[in-house]
């Protein structure tokens, strides 16, 4: 019943079966549901998460996962893994529980980092256009024109490799786009009457943009922002799987695939799991982008 | 026309100049390069010859004249010397070059022929099996981290079911072409092209679904034109337009991709030397890698616009 009540904006038809799928497809259920139940895991991991991340265990090097039952009983004294273990003896499932939270903070901190410098920026030089304008987008092109992994790695090993240093420069990855689409809105809401009669009736620039123009562009910004997350959480995995990112012995997906790398023939999981990961909690933000953007800004779709 | 290309091209020299002393000065921070040679009074090393080094390698100057000394050199061909071997930069990127742009020309070749007949397959069936097929790669592509599915891929097809080499290309190349050969170029250029497919894909079924909906292909059909005649004639031809703009991120999306699929690969390219120089902090070697990759940047930014200005006579030149 509380689904029929859910689709009522639907016209009634079908079975219920028929009905449901159609609610599948115009909600993105699944990946909100798995979405929120990785932030879960991230909030919840210390206290949920059967082991701890840095617990080693030298008898369970290596150990694989679960279904493995012949290595368990062959080895009698290791405690179960779900997951299997890592080249320490490491729970994975405990490391991935707590993966989530590293992956879900820096790339939302970044997001948010670059989310509110682009937009200023975009605000700027959208309603300002002339030199400013011109500065801001010369900029933007320079910054887009830069190998940004190369420019990660060196301030990576600048600044050293810390998770703050990480957030820094997923934010310098993150702006640049932000600026470029909200410009663009700008340049068009700003022509549009009720400006220019908020300007007739003194309003101060300030308040033309914070309250006249800002409105409209949050559109814009909402999707922009889901649809880069889950580049960022690449982006920072990438870092961290190549040595220039989140530092060892953290829990970072990334880190943990690298770290799985020289066991690859002998022992798949230490890789897959974490990798599988990034792969699942990007698919879910990339479905989830997407159908904001079809929603609220379907102009963006070529993004 | 002609302002527009001067316009351009002077763009494409302001972002190469800004780029690289972005680069160079970030590069600069990681500490003192003298450090390689010798800890301050290490190896029995006298301040006199430290002093001499330091001057041999123009590290005695400020950064912004060590900036220009290696700009001036640059223009005349000189890239400078590694600091680990002293060998010139040049020759380096000389060697390397090729195999990155071989992995690149492979890798760009599959997203072409893979991501635009599917968009174009999408965007035909549009709702059916097929564009579901297509879509769901082209999400595939945009949420796998390259080096994850690289690592996977050299398991399965490398490691357990021995079809393909895992990839480490010494003494192979594209050229001549033979199966031996091109088997090492199978799963490198599938990593580094499908997320340059998914984006062909995305943006050729986008055109394609508005073109497809547009006066001029209804009435194509109306007056009875043959189905596919309609669908690569009529639609495909402008379709092709948007997809042409993608070139250039496409272009960025292999520079980055080529660092982290060669290292999986163990690729020696100009990505594999490129970690090798920031990890060894060898400065010269890593500016001269960047302004190469800046270049071609830039480049096909430039070709990609005039590109875009020849096939859509409609766009303006400011």
């Amino acid at each position: 019943m509380a689904e029929a009540k859910a689709v009522s904006g639907l016209r009634r038809v079908g079975t219920l079966a028929q009905r449901g799928w159609r609610f599948n497809v115009r909600w993105p259920v699944l990946p909100s549901f798995i979405l929120v139940a990785l932030i879960l895991t991230a909030i919840l991991a210390p206290w949920i998460a059967p082991y701890s991340p840095y617990k080693t265990d030298l008898l369970a090097r290596n150990a694989p996962p679960f279904w493995y039952s012949g290595w368990y009983a062959e080895n009698p004294d290791v405690e179960k893994h779900f997951l299997g273990a890592d080249y320490v003896g490491r729970d994975l499932l405990s490391r991935i529980m707590h993966g989530a939270r590293i992956s879900l903070t820096v790339s939302a901190i970044a997001i948010l980092a670059g989310m509110l410098v682009g937009s200023t920026l975009g605000l700027l030089a959208g309603y300002f256009g002339g030199l400013v304008d011109e500065v801001i987008t010369r900029f933007v092109d320079i910054w887009l024109s830069l190998p940004f992994i190369l420019i990660a790695m060196v301030a990576a090993i600048v600044l050293g490799t810390s998770t703050n240093v990480v957030m820094g420069v997923l934010a310098l990855l993150a702006w640049s786009v932000f600026v470029r689409n909200v410009r663009a809105e700008v340049l068009s809401l700003k022509t549009r009457d009720y400006v220019a009669l908020a300007r007739v009736a003194g309003a101060s620039t300030s308040r033309i943009v914070l309250s006249h123009l800002l409105p409209g562009v949050v559109n814009t910004i909402v999707v922009i922002a889901t649809l880069r997350v889950g580049q960022l959480i690449i982006a920072e995995a990438t870092l961290s799987y190549l040595g220039a990112g989140i530092p060892s012995p953290t829990p970072a997906w990334g880190l943990m695939v690298s770290e799985g790398r020289d066991y690859l023939s002998t022992a798949w999981w230490t890789s897959l799991f974490p990798g599988a990961a990034i792969f699942i909690l990007v698919m879910a933000l990339n479905f989830i982008g997407d159908w904001f953007r079809d929603r609220m800004d379907p102009r963006l779709r070529q993004l | 026309m002609q302002k527009f290309i001067a316009r351009r091209l002077l763009f494409m020299l302001f972002s190469v100049f800004g780029a690289t002393a972005v680069v160079f000065s970030m590069s600069r921070m990681t500490g003192d390069p003298m450090l390689l040679y010798a800890k301050p009074g290490g190896y029995g090393l006298t301040p006199e010859q430290e002093a001499f080094i330091r001057k041999k390698l123009g590290l005695d100057r400020p950064l912004v004249v060590q900036y220009f000394m290696w700009l001036n050199n640059v223009v005349h061909g000189d890239l400078g010397k590694t600091l680990l071997d002293e060998r010139a930069v040049t020759k380096i990127i000389g060697e390397k070059w090729g195999n990155t742009m071989q992995l690149g020309l492979a890798a760009g070749i599959f997203s072409v022929l893979v991501g635009v007949p599917l968009g174009v397959l999408s965007a035909v069936k549009r709702g059916t099996v097929w564009d579901f097929m297509g879509r769901t790669f082209a999400l595939l592509g945009m949420a796998t981290p390259q080096f994850w599915i690289g690592l996977m891929f050299i398991f399965f097809f490398g490691v357990k079911l021995h079809w393909l080499p895992t990839g480490t290309k010494y003494g192979y190349e594209a050229f001549p072409m033979s199966w031996d050969n091109i088997r090492h170029f199978i799963l490198p250029a599938i990593v580094l092209g499908w997320y340059p497919a998914a984006g062909f894909l995305r943006i050729t079924r986008s055109a394609m679904l508005e073109i497809l909906d547009s006066e001029f292909v209804k009435f194509a059909r109306a007056k009875g034109v043959r189905g596919q005649l309609v669908i690569w004639k009529h639609a495909f031809r402008n379709a092709i337009i948007p997809p042409l703009t993608l070139i250039a991120v496409t272009l960025t999306g292999f520079i980055t991709g080529a660092v982290v699929v060669e290292q999986v690969f163990a690729w020696p390219g100009l990505g594999s030397m490129a970690i090798y120089a920031v990890f060894n902090n060898d400065f010269p070697l890593l500016t001269g890698i960047t302004l190469i990759f800046i270049m071609l940047f830039a480049t096909a930014n430039f070709l990609a616009d005039l590109a875009y200005g020849y096939l859509d006579p409609r766009i303006r030149y400011e």
